[in-house]
């Protein structure tokens, strides 16, 4: 380590004046750097007068803890022992418990390197070929919002950046006004909405009773919230219950949001991959743009097309006229190009491929729908080895009612402590578990933990 | 539902439009312009005598070994990014030999090319650092205020380049950064100044770090042409290494979007570093809070290509000379531009397009010949007056010289 001479307030006052006169005259300082070998540099400043900070300037800093999704996969990767089974994040895993790269995003990426395409930076509002086929594929091709050009969209770094965008444009066009949440909601939706310094505010949605909707709960918190906020909805499969609304439900909170001229904010992350059907998934959506209501939509291909390190997705703002929307993205633009100038290429086109390609595209669909079947046919068996090694005639059915990636299991914080120290299952503290990183072979196994864990902890 | 045009009805009412960006509106308008003889000077990117973007033959060779590899998959990366990324990209600035690396007091996070990387630093600084000023040099590349000012720092300047010798006002510099708060932070174009292509010497590097280290300011280096701007990876990060060197903290931004040809994938990196290893371990993990509610973790295939070719030995040395071939046939067409303008008895000196360093070019031109140099011949460029060599070759340079000199001699 290098020591370093101390420098008092008077010795550096004269540095900077001997500063001036030496320079002019030339000084010893005769480095070389083309090629120079740095130990000779250590040597001379050694010997001059440099650092006057001694500590660090980042010494008050404390130790951030893990984050609690992302810490999860951390702490089972550091767990040696042979039963363990990882049900923290919602990455699909194939019944042998393995990445799944689909296989339609292999060709996607085998066409490009054929085509040698080059690696220029995008627009700011990323490829267009990819904002048209994700807003097409959101809304449908042939609908009244994107046949009149309504629909501001703009490529994000996935779902987090994405809403981290519209986050940005509520803060500095819609100041003071709030985002409600769900409580709960996925971890990281506060923390967008914090950095972005927008306010929010939760509404009643998991009622732990029904391990159910508490739909009073929900539209009345709706109502109690002023005029002019977001709603922050889960377009299917709410992470991390599992628990959608139905298609009416979906209209009544509608009602209630068009009454208070609120403005709806979904955050979409699962499309296809909640029922298997792209265009069953985005109907909560659909209704109400078809209402003409004006909307923000966050989507994210990390799930749906397995790109999740690729960080694709959009934020689609869809408004009453073609003209807001343009002036919309503008905007939009302006807010990323200050954070990272403008998106990564190489997720749009895998996407713009397989959207944009008849066969591709085809392919995707059935694809997704094995995907989402393999989960379907998990909360299935593990539905079955619940009831089977159950004898409290508890009634676990919320199971089979859930959709999408995850289930909220009802597990209380030490209950969910239980089934990692006992069983090596790593999930998250709320009592979440992602069913797509559970095999047909394991369920068993994980019934055993949850029956465990409910009956015997308190 | 009907639904018309009636704007009283949006939530949008007030937002209007904005202008487009002053740099990347410029190939907006470009594209737009019909004429042949168009010439695009504005973005800093590389393009070939033929006036083509490049892909350099290892990247394409690094990318077929990924998609070609049945083993990788696209998990999410750690929010820090790719490790043998950022461990690769350290030593490239740092020097292999680093001793800062060596004693564990670097943290290296891969963020979304050089302006993610000075994004999440800003904002690193502003909710842990004391003082929440940054000095940034006057002028500086357009969207550093941008950048800096949303992350929540408040931005001054510092002077730095003199029009009258279109050189640097070192003793500007030297006063502005003196009078500058104790401790306050100071952005340093680590080579290649972007928009002057003015450098300090190598003594006048020394002195600014003995007057930053005598005051206590932090500094924060932009590092986006290592190996471009004079085909030497070790020299253009000779600046950075200096003030490594002498023990003190920093903060570094790398880019791999000009010199890895890299632009659209967005590959760069921020380090930081920091007194003692377990500084740089608590810094790390705050850099995490910063990152997840902006984007979660950053995208794989530019950071996998980079750390592909940085660990072989045969990939890293053919980069190298790809590399210096780019450097060497910008500095071949500023011999080039400059021959031309004395061909032409262009009036004034223009030895500067010889002195200045790396893409750019700052001509002098002012704003009102800028805009007749594209009204008259389609030469687009930034309203300042900054040209990219990168967007030269020797069929374009006698167009160009023909409108310097039409400008000089027509535009006062």
């Amino acid at each position: 380590m290098l020591s370093l001479a101390s420098v008092s307030p008077s010795a550096s006052l004269s540095l900077q004046k001997n500063f001036k006169t030496n320079w002019k005259r030339g000084t010893s300082s005769r480095i070389n750097f083309l090629g120079s070998d740095f130990s000779k540099t250590k040597s001379y400043t050694r010997t001059s007068m440099t650092v006057a900070v001694k500590v660090s300037r980042f010494n008050d800093i404390t130790m951030a803890p893990p984050d609690p999704i992302l810490g999860v996969s951390e702490a089972f990767k550091a767990d040696t022992n042979e039963m363990k089974l990882n049900l923290g994040v919602g990455a699909y895993r194939t019944e042998d418990l393995q990445p799944y790269v689909l296989n339609v995003v292999k060709k996607a990426e085998n066409l490009m390197l054929e085509r040698g395409e080059n690696k220029e930076y995008l627009p700011i509002e990323g490829l267009a070929a990819f904002n048209k086929v994700t807003a097409e594929l959101l809304l449908g091709a042939d609908n009244a919002v994107i046949q009149q050009q309504r629909v501001a969209t703009v490529q994000g770094l996935s779902g987090t950046g994405s809403l981290r965008l519209a986050a940005a444009l509520i803060e500095r066009y819609f100041p003071g006004a709030k985002v409600l949440i769900s409580s709960p909601t996925w971890g990281n939706h506060k923390n967008i909405f914090n950095d972005a310094r927008v306010p929010w505010s939760e509404y009643r949605y998991y009622d732990p009773k029904t391990v159910g909707l508490d739909f009073d709960g929900m539209i009345s918190d709706i109502k109690a919230a002023p005029d002019g906020s977001f709603v922050l909805l889960h377009g299917c499969a709410h992470n991390p219950t599992g628990i959608d609304p139905t298609p009416e439900q979906w209209e009544k909170i509608a009602d209630v949001i068009q009454e208070k001229n609120q403005i709806p904010f979904f955050d979409v992350a699962y499309q296809g991959f909640a029922s298997g059907s792209l265009d069953e998934d985005a109907s909560s959506v659909r209704l109400f743009a078809a209402r003409g209501m004006e909307l923000f939509v966050a989507q994210s291909y990390s799930k749906n097309l397995g790109l999740y390190a690729e960080r694709i997705g959009a934020i689609n703002v869809v408004c009453a006229s073609s003209d807001a929307a343009a002036r919309v993205k503008s905007q939009l633009k302006r807010l990323a190009r200050p954070m990272y100038s403008n998106p990564s290429i190489h997720g749009a086109r895998i996407v713009a491929n397989v959207v944009g390609s008849p066969e591709l595209f085809n392919q995707w669909k059935e694809e997704m729908e094995m995907m989402a079947g393999r989960i379907k046919s998990v909360r299935q068996k593990l539905y079955d080895s619940l009831c089977a090694k159950d004898k409290s005639g508890k009634d676990w059915s919320f199971i089979l009612k859930q959709i999408g990636m995850f289930s909220f299991t009802g597990l209380s914080k030490t209950q969910t402590e239980n089934m990692t120290s006992k069983w090596h299952v790593y999930m998250t503290k709320d009592g979440r578990i992602s069913l797509a990183g559970l095999s047909s072979a394991k369920c068993e196994y994980l019934a055993d933990a949850i029956v465990d864990s409910y009956h015997n902890v308190k | 539902m009907s639904v018309s045009g009636d704007h009283s009805n949006s939530v949008f009412a007030n937002v209007v439009q904005a202008p487009e960006d002053p740099i990347l509106g410029v190939t907006v308008a470009y594209n737009k312009d019909p004429s042949p003889d168009k010439l695009n000077l504005g973005v800093g990117a590389y393009r070939t005598e033929e006036g083509k973007p490049l892909v350099l033959n290892v990247v394409r060779k690094a990318e077929q070994l990924l998609v070609n590899d049945p083993s990788r998959v696209k998990e999410y990366l750690p929010i820090t990014g790719l490790a043998d990324f950022n461990k690769l990209s350290a030593k490239l600035i740092f020097g292999a030999d680093s001793v800062a690396i060596q004693e564990n007091r670097v943290t290296t996070v891969q963020c979304l090319s050089g302006t993610g990387s000075l994004r999440v630093g800003g904002e690193f600084l502003a909710r842990h650092y004391h003082e929440r000023t940054i000095y940034i040099p006057q002028p500086t590349w357009g969207n550093h205020p941008k950048v800096f000012t949303l992350a929540g720092l408040s931005v001054k300047t510092y002077r730095y380049y003199n029009p009258n010798t279109r050189g640097l006002d070192f003793e500007g510099l030297l006063e502005d950064l003196g009078n500058a708060p104790t401790g306050a932070i100071v952005l340093l174009h680590a080579c290649a100044h972007n928009p002057t292509g003015v450098d300090p010497t190598s003594d006048q590097w020394e002195h600014i770090r003995l007057l930053m280290r005598s005051k206590g300011l932090l500094p924060f280096f932009d590092s986006a042409y290592q190996g471009f701007a004079s085909g030497s990876l070790d020299a253009d990060a000779s600046s950075v290494r200096i003030f490594v060197a002498d023990g003190g903290e920093c903060l570094a931004a790398q880019s791999y979007a000009k010199n890895m040809g890299l632009y659209g994938e967005r590959v760069g990196a921020l380090s930081i570093v920091c007194k003692t290893a377990e500084v740089a371990s608590r810094v790390e993990s705050q850099l995490k809070l910063v990152i997840r509610p902006m984007y979660s973790n950053p995208p794989i295939h530019g950071a996998s290509i980079v750390a592909t070719v940085l660990k072989d030995r045969g990939m890293y040395d053919e980069w190298t000379i790809e590399l210096k071939a780019m450097a060497d046939r910008i500095i071949s067409m500023r011999k080039e531009l400059f021959d031309a303008l004395q061909a032409r008895g262009t009036p004034g000196d223009w030895s500067h397009i010889l002195k200045q360093i790396g893409m750019f070019t700052f001509t002098g031109l002012n704003a009102d010949q800028v805009a007749f140099m594209r009204k008259e011949y389609h030469i687009y460029m930034t309203s300042d007056g900054r040209i990219s060599m990168a967007g030269l070759s020797s069929r374009t340079v006698p167009h160009l010289a023909d409108a310097i000199h039409a400008a000089i001699s027509n535009v006062a």
